[in-house]
């Protein structure tokens, strides 16, 4: 990465997010302040409407803060414009999400190579790329196959071969398991700490106590704050 | 994203809606078909009536009695009105003009023609030997009009091939004497049938001597001069050349007009063109419906695929990429519209130009150019707000939705 080892690849300073329904104003987030260091393993937990979600949208630049700063590898990205944040996304991100968002009439291997089309890669790095993909994720024989035709483990496994295709340093997860049963879950879940152990920051959003307790490090939000940091207990 | 992707990505989202996809296809097509057909006809309908004035002659220059005050000619004008007459010594006067290499009176008005107890009404033009050279008109049967003196006349005619059909069916029609008004005229020519004609057509033509279609009609004016010049280049010295002669023969009034075959070309045309042209604004506006229907669309299409768009903001496409990507989807099925439209449209054409072969029904091509080119423009125009309302979705927003 770009920065000084010793700065972490995100920190939040002071951020805050305000919704306003109608006349009242929500606090989704209230002066939240996280480092997270690059190659960590964290899960952010709470109950729904907590602010965990705000967090992860947050944290992948898909919302903007109220108040506060976000650098990410030590570059202040909460005043990027759309563009260039569409373009950190592309490069630094990886979204994995509950109800998986494939692309209903894209083959598998034309989902995991959605990112780098969007991205403008030459299509002969990107057929070599998604090969190597789809090697990876044991999914060599459902290249072809539209995600209807996918079971929902598979359908995790195309949605993470996305997510990991552009190299990014940071996977963000939304309930990965929530639509799969706990075999299919479990084994989503080993894949994604694999790509941990191989150095990627990996963030999960969960209200599974068990999927949370996975994680080395355990966030707890609760109205907004952030109630327990198990790396500060 | 690369062209390529970009092409394929817009093909793929249109394909996912086939019904959506088919009908504006569909809907684009009926407008640019529209508008070659009626242009096809428009222009057909301009070709038509220019080959039928050339038909009439070459260097034609026509004399009418009467002033009329305009320079140019326009159809309310062929009707002059003027107290002096314009008489056959007029037209043999103008027989002097160097540049006028010959001439014919005309004479017109309705008559009955009998004959065996079979009676009907019919077109009497009066004229001279002349005529038929100046207007290029060919014989079937027997001769014309015989030169002479245009002042008297031998009681001669020349009918046309369809009063031929219905006066004698299959005997034979020269040498027989038939009855025009109260005159007995004797049969010496049949007309060639000349198939569709304007105006005056030989078909129903009864051909007479110009001195007595005069007497027959109690009349001393002649309706027409038909003055062939000796060349193109002497259309216009003869135009002078004849203006003058009849002024001096009129007591120093200008009390004739002179229109050349040109200048009614030249206004038929120009008539003839503007329809067509606004027969192709008329069909444009079904253009203009389809560009609304392209919106409609593609706005239905931005609303199901909300959750897509979200996902390729998270994945990192940029508003532009989106807009790109639905603004190509936008023109690839007005793209597609058109070029069906243009097959369609072509093909009602040839199929029109099949049923009546007459009708020169070609689609022009500036008509068949600006047609697609505003499919594609309105196509475009009207994928501008879907796109950039897809482009301004709130990726947050729009992922959560399923």
């Amino acid at each position: 990465m770009t920065a000084a080892a010793s700065a972490p690849l995100i920190a939040l300073a002071g951020i805050e997010r305000v919704f306003r329904l109608g006349d009242s104003e929500v606090h989704a987030l209230r002066r939240v302040d996280i480092d997270i260091a690059a190659g960590e393993y964290v899960a952010i937990m709470g109950p729904s409407g907590s602010g965990k979600s705000t967090l992860l949208n947050l944290l992948g630049l898909l919302d903007r803060p109220d108040a506060g700063t976000y650098r990410l590898a030590g570059r202040d990205v909460t005043t990027l414009s759309a563009d260039e944040q569409a373009r950190v996304r592309s490069e630094r991100i990886g979204f994995v999400f509950q109800s998986f968002h494939l692309v209903p009439r894209l083959s598998a291997a034309e989902n995991i190579a959605l990112p780098m089309t969007l991205a403008g890669i030459a299509p002969a790095e990107r057929a070599a790329r998604v090969a190597q993909a789809l090697r990876d994720y044991g999914l060599e024989n459902r290249a072809d196959h539209r995600p209807d035709q996918l079971s929902g483990g598979q359908r995790q496994r195309v949605a993470i071969a996305r997510a990991t295709i552009m190299q990014p340093a940071v996977i963000l997860a939304d309930e990965p398991t929530g639509n799969l049963d706990r075999a299919t879950g479990d084994e989503v879940v080993r894949l994604l700490e694999t790509l941990n152990a191989q150095g990627v920051t990996l963030i999960v959003v969960t209200h599974d106590a068990a999927l949370g307790g996975r994680a080395r490090r355990q966030l707890r939000m609760e109205d907004g704050s952030l109630q327990h940091d198990s790396a500060r207990a | 994203m690369r062209l390529p992707d970009l092409i394929r990505f817009a093909r793929d989202a249109a394909g996912g809606a086939p019904l959506r996809t088919g009908l504006l296809v569909l809907a684009m097509s009926i407008g640019v078909a529209a508008v070659v057909i009626l242009t096809a006809l428009g222009d057909g309908a301009r070709r038509y009536v220019m080959n039928e004035f050339s038909s009439l002659g070459s260097n034609l220059v026509i004399v009418l009695p009467g002033r009329s005050q305009t320079g140019g000619f326009n159809p309310g004008n062929a009707v002059t009105s003027t107290p002096r007459d314009l008489t056959i010594a007029d037209a043999q006067a103008l027989l002097r003009a160097p540049a006028v290499r010959r001439l014919a009176p005309l004479v017109v008005g309705t008559s009955e023609i009998s004959f065996g107890g079979r009676l009907r009404q019919v077109m009497v033009a009066g004229t001279t030997a002349e005529y038929i050279e100046v207007r290029s008109l060919k014989l079937a049967q027997g001769r014309f009009l015989a030169h002479g003196d245009w002042g008297r006349g031998v009681a001669e005619a020349v009918i046309g091939a369809r009063i031929r059909d219905e006066l004698f069916g299959v005997e034979p029609a020269l040498g027989r004497l038939v009855r025009i008004g109260d005159r007995r005229f004797r049969v010496v020519g049949v007309m060639a049938a000349s198939g569709q004609g304007l105006g005056m057509n030989t078909d129903e033509l009864v051909i007479v001597p110009a001195a007595l279609a005069q007497a027959m009609f109690n009349t001393n004016t002649l309706f027409r001069i038909l003055v062939e010049a000796t060349g193109r280049e002497a259309i216009e010295p003869a135009k002078r050349q004849i203006a003058e002669i009849v002024r001096l023969r009129h007591d120093g009034e200008e009390d004739v007009t002179v229109i050349t075959q040109d200048a009614v070309l030249a206004t038929f045309d120009r008539l003839l063109g503007t329809l067509t042209l606004g027969v192709a604004g008329i069909a444009a506006i079904s253009l203009a419906v389809a560009g609304i229907l392209v919106m409609n669309v593609m706005l239905v299409s931005v609303t199901q695929r909300t959750a897509e768009i979200g996902l390729l903001k998270a994945l990192g496409a940029s508003a532009g990429t989106i807009r790109t990507a639905f603004l190509a989807e936008a023109a690839m099925l007005s793209l597609a519209g058109a070029l069906l439209g243009y097959g369609l449209g072509q093909a009602g054409a040839a199929i029109i130009r099949q049923l009546y072969p007459a009708f020169p029904a070609w689609p022009p091509d500036w008509a068949v150019i600006a047609g697609l080119a505003t499919a594609l423009l309105t196509g475009i125009l009207f994928g501008v707000l879907p796109a950039r309302r897809a482009a301004r979705l709130d990726p947050v927003q729009a992922l959560s939705r399923r």
